[in-house]
This record gives structure tokens, C-alpha cells and sequence, in this order.
């Protein structure tokens, strides 16, 4: 590295003149990322457009892969499964997130970092490492099922990986101890960021706890809401090591969702064109769903 | 405001169920990792060594500490530069430049993984550090651009052009100025890539194919594969390969946490 150079060049005034200046220091980023982001999502989009086995020669077939969404059946079920994955990722624990932190935020209770620190450990574990665990708890033989036993409740123990109206609430049930802590984390956030006076104006106003909740607590945590949602229906769309890892896809395709869909279909079943589309499907859907969450939920005036 | 004793009494009962609930998964697979084979009793801590050279973990542990290092060196700098440049200067271009690499956080893994394959194949460059690292270091790179631009753009611009009076040059005032002063920022995105490559799990699978560049999680769900049946074996081998994380998140949680209710809430 050679010395800071103390020459005039330096100074301010002539800094709009070396235009190429901010590009030196975007160069790298660019880099990689144009050739191994923004590259392949192009080549999503094109390769969605052919028919194509991986080995072989390609044929265009237009829109046709698109089409197959609508009409094929599996394709079809996949992206159902993803829709309760949401209601298991996203919006159970934003209700369990919002109520746990409705009744803490009022209250002076000690000992609140190390609950943040607890809630959020699920958050980091590899969902291959939350797989293996949950399969082992739902096993036939496994905790799930023994606890059931030991309170009398016999007739509900089940195969619950192997039973096809079970296994996919079952595996949404994960989704939902992963994003709790992590919703929860964010609203205790959001609240405590409401200034007292205001909690106790409504109070004066004669409001009782419920109605403050809904007249000032929730409208103040707007932010906070979308962002939660935002992150966790993602993760609910992106699913794939889980599935992978607890049921395949099975039984039958009672859990296969789209991300699985995408692998499969590129790299087992030589259905490359129909797996670019269904990842370009879920990517615009990933989009969109962001800009709806941000509409809805964000205030008008930016915060 | 006065609570109740009743209400503070519930507040707690609350505040254990839910850890309860955060924290019962986590001990099972604790308990069960430490099972000693039917009929014997105690604590049989030798399913670890056993998981570790059965699982042939030393190994892919190895592979995932040089892909995270790789990934995270890389694009730590990588978006180090960026941020600063997005942060701190005008120029033609960053209007259409920034927006393009926000678009990045948003894109799926699925979105990427069938071109990326398919052509680094046809380039003979999957079963390479290449193939596995970089598609995750241009993941990274969109998610720490953004993260460190927002922290440029607080950066002090008093400081910044004090320095550059002093005649220090823009390469100094960013590294021995404003990366210092960064430094939560940055711990918090070491945290954070170090994590996601480490638990990353469909480009390692995809993007190796002959296992030459397995990574710790991918070699957890093949040993599932061969062990089914073996409960506290494969209880062993996810508890060796969630350590490592579960490590620097203990280490680093205060930064971590702060750091994700940051990013959250500045959109």
C-alpha cells in the first residue's frame, strides 16, 4: 500500500471530475454479482422459455412451461402447499408474536435479554440441523407420540411424517417454532419504541387494555408488522431444505412445494424448462408479495 | 404503572412457556444425543465420536469453514467498497446501480441455482470452491451493499472531510476512519453471512454434485439417509454441525439481535 498521497488532487473541488472514481470502488461487488446473480436470473427467465431434458437439444416453446403451472396438477398442489406454509410461517406467529408481546411490553419483568437470546436460537440453526430434530420428535416411536401417551391422549399418536392429511400441518408447525422468537423479538421492539405518554393518554381516554391495543399499539408497530411478515412469507415461499430433508415431497405429493418442485424437476426428472419457470413463478411472486406487505401495512408517510 | 403480583406472576409464566416452547426441541435433541444404546443406562457420550468419524464431520466441517471464509472475505470487502461509494459520493449511475443490487435480497436461491448449474457444467467449473462460493458471495455482496450504505450514509461527513483537508486520500479516510468507527456494523454482517453460508444448503448440493465440496450440513442430511434408525447417532451429528453457528451466535448475540431490529426497521 503506498502512502496517502498529500497533493492537491486531493481536495474536494476536483473530485467530480474522475467520474470513473465511484465505479473503482463498485467494481468488485458488480462483478460478482452481475455474473452470479443478476446472469443466472436472466438465464432463469430465458431457459423458462425452452423445453429442455439438461443433456440433449433444447426447443423453444414459449409461455407453455407457464401454462403448465395452471394445468398441471402437481404444479398446482406445490404452490397450495406454499399458501398453508404461509399460514403456519407467517401468520401464526405474528398472532402468538404480537399477543406474547402485547402482555410482556407493559410490564417491568427482568430477564427479557436472555428471553430475546432463547426465542431467537432457532432462528440460526441450519434448517437441515431443525429437520433432523423435528423428524426424530415426530417418529412413530418419538417424543411427539410418547407424550401423547403419557396424558391419555393414545388415539391422536400417528406416523406424523407418513400421514397425508398430517404431515403437511406438521411440517408447517416447524415453520412455525423457526419464526416466533423472531417475530416476537420484533414486536417487543416495536412497542417499546411507543412513547408512555401516549399509552397513558388513551388509558385517560378511558380505554381499556384491548382497545388500546388495537387504537395505538398495533397502528404503531405498522413497520414492524411488515417487515416480520415480509421476512417470514419469504421463508415460507423459499422452503425447500426442510421438505428435502423431513418428507421428500411425500406421501405422495402431500408436501411437495414449489422450491422442491424447482429442484426436482431440474435435476431429477430432466424437466429443466418447467423448473426455470416455476422458480421465475415463485421470484415474481416473492416481488410482488413484498410490495403488497409494504402497501398494506407501511403508513403513508414514511416513517 | 403498578402491576399486580398476579399479572407479574403471569408475565413470567408467559415468558417461560414461550422459551419452553423456543427451547423443548433443542433439549430433546440433547437428550437424545447422549442415549446409550437399548438396555444400558447412563450417559453415553461416545455417539459423538462416533457420529464424528462415522459422519466423516472433520472433513465437511473443514470444507464449510473454507466456503464460509471464502464467502465471507470476499464479500465483505466487496460491499465494504460498494457501500461507500453508494454511501458517501454523487455520481451518474448509482440511481440505476443500487436499485439493480437491492433487487438481489429479494431473489430466491431457486431463481439462480438451474442456470447456474447447467452452465458452470457446460464451463467444467461445478465441483469447484467457484461454483460453491461465489453464487452465495453475490448473495451476500446485495444484502452487505445495502447494510453498509446505510451505515456510510450515517457515517460522520464532518469527520470525513476534515481528514481529506488534512490531505488523506479516499482509500484512507475509508479504511483507517470510517471501517473503525463502522465496526458494529461490519460484526453484525460477519455474523450474519457467516451464518447463511454456513447453513446454506441447496447451492452446495447443487453446485457439487460429486460431494467434492460437501458442506457440514449437506454430509447431516446424507448421514440421516444412512442412519434412520440410529435416533441418538444422528441426534450427535446435528448437534456437531449446528455448534459451530450456535457458538458465534451465543458469542455475538447482542450484536446480532440489534443488528437484525436495525436493518429491520430502516428500510
Amino acid at each position: 500500500m503506498t502512502a496517502a498521497q498529500p497533493s492537491t488532487r486531493e481536495r474536494p473541488g476536483r473530485r467530480r471530475a474522475r467520474w470513473w472514481r465511484p465505479w473503482l470502488y463498485l467494481a468488485p461487488a458488480l462483478v460478482v454479482y452481475g455474473a452470479f446473480l443478476l446472469y443466472p436470473l436472466v438465464r432463469s427467465a430465458q431457459f423458462s422459455l425452452f423445453e429442455w431434458d439438461g443433456l440433449g437439444t433444447s426447443t423453444f416453446v414459449g409461455l407453455a412451461n407457464y401454462a403448465d403451472l395452471v394445468s398441471d396438477p402437481g404444479l398446482r398442489a406445490a404452490f397450495g402447499h406454499a399458501l398453508v406454509l404461509i399460514a403456519f410461517f407467517a401468520l401464526l406467529p405474528l398472532v402468538i408474536g404480537l399477543a406474547v408481546a402485547a402482555v410482556l411490553n407493559r410490564a417491568r419483568v427482568r430477564g427479557l435479554g436472555l428471553f430475546r437470546t432463547v426465542v431467537f436460537v432457532p432462528q440460526v440453526l441450519a434448517m437441515v440441523v431443525v429437520a433432523v430434530a423435528w423428524r426424530a420428535i415426530y417418529a412413530p416411536d418419538g417424543p411427539l407420540n410418547a407424550a401423547l401417551t403419557a396424558v391419555g391422549l393414545d388415539q391422536l399418536t400417528r406416523a406424523w411424517l407418513g400421514d397425508y392429511t398430517w404431515t403437511l400441518p406438521a411440517v408447517g408447525l416447524v415453520g412455525t417454532w423457526v419464526q416466533t422468537g423472531l417475530v416476537t423479538v420484533l414486536m417487543l421492539a416495536g412497542m417499546s419504541r411507543v412513547p408512555t405518554e401516549q399509552y397513558e393518554a388513551v388509558r385517560l381516554d378511558g380505554a381499556g387494555a384491548v382497545r388500546e391495543f388495537f387504537a395505538l399499539t398495533l397502528p404503531s408497530i405498522r413497520g414492524e408488522i411488515a417487515v416480520a411478515l415480509t421476512l417470514t412469507v419469504v421463508a415460507a415461499l423459499k422452503t425447500f431444505d426442510l421438505v428435502y430433508v423431513t418428507t421428500a415431497g411425500g406421501p405422495g405429493n402431500s408436501t411437495t412445494v414449489p422450491a422442491y418442485e424447482v429442484f426436482q424437476r431440474a435435476f431429477r426428472t430432466g424437466q429443466v424448462g418447467s423448473a426455470a419457470a416455476v422458480a421465475i413463478t415463485l421470484t415474481v411472486l416473492i416481488f410482488a408479495i413484498n410490495l403488497v406487505i409494504n402497501r398494506i401495512v407501511e403508513p403513508k408517510e414514511s416513517r | 404503572m403498578i402491576v399486580s403480583r398476579f399479572e407479574t406472576a403471569m408475565n413470567y409464566l408467559l415468558l417461560i412457556v414461550v422459551a419452553a416452547f423456543a427451547l423443548a426441541p433443542i433439549a430433546v435433541v440433547l437428550f437424545t444425543s447422549v442415549q446409550p444404546p437399548l438396555g444400558e443406562s447412563g450417559v453415553a457420550l461416545g455417539n459423538y465420536a462416533q457420529a464424528w468419524s462415522e459422519g466423516n464431520f472433520a472433513r465437511y466441517l473443514r470444507t464449510s469453514l473454507l466456503v464460509s471464509g471464502t464467502v465471507l472475505a470476499v464479500a465483505l470487502v466487496a460491499s465494504i467498497l460498494a457501500g461507500y461509494a453508494f454511501g458517501t459520493m454523487n455520481f451518474r449511475g448509482s440511481g440505476v446501480a443500487f436499485p439493480l443490487i437491492l433487487v438481489g435480497i429479494m431473489v430466491p436461491t431457486e431463481a439462480i441455482v438451474v442456470p447456474l448449474f447447467y452452465d458452470l457444467r457446460t464451463l467444467g467449473m461445478t465441483n469447484t470452491l467457484w461454483a460453491v462460493a461465489f453464487p452465495q458471495m453475490a448473495q451476500s455482496i446485495a444484502f452487505g451493499t445495502y447494510w453498509m450504505r446505510a451505515y456510510f450514509r450515517t457515517a460522520p461527513r464532518s469527520l470525513m472531510e476534515a481528514a481529506q483537508l488534512d490531505g488523506a486520500s479516499e482509500r484512507r479516510v475509508l479504511w483507517s476512519i470510517l471501517v473503525p468507527l463502522g465496526r458494529p456494523a461490519i460484526i453484525t454482517m460477519t455474523v450474519l453471512v457467516f451464518m447463511w453460508t454456513w447453513n446454506e444448503f441447496l447451492i452446495p448440493l447443487v453446485m457439487s454434485p460429486n460431494g467434492a465440496y460437501r458442506t457440514a450440513p449437506l454430509a447431516l442430511a446424507l448421514f440421516q439417509g444412512q442412519h434412520v434408525q440410529a435416533t441418538s447417532l444422528l441426534a450427535a451429528a446435528a448437534v456437531l454441525v449446528a455448534l459451530p453457528v450456535v457458538i458465534v451466535y451465543l458469542f455475538l448475540q447482542r450484536h446480532f439481535i440489534r443488528g437484525m431490529l436495525e436493518g429491520a426497521v430502516r428500510e
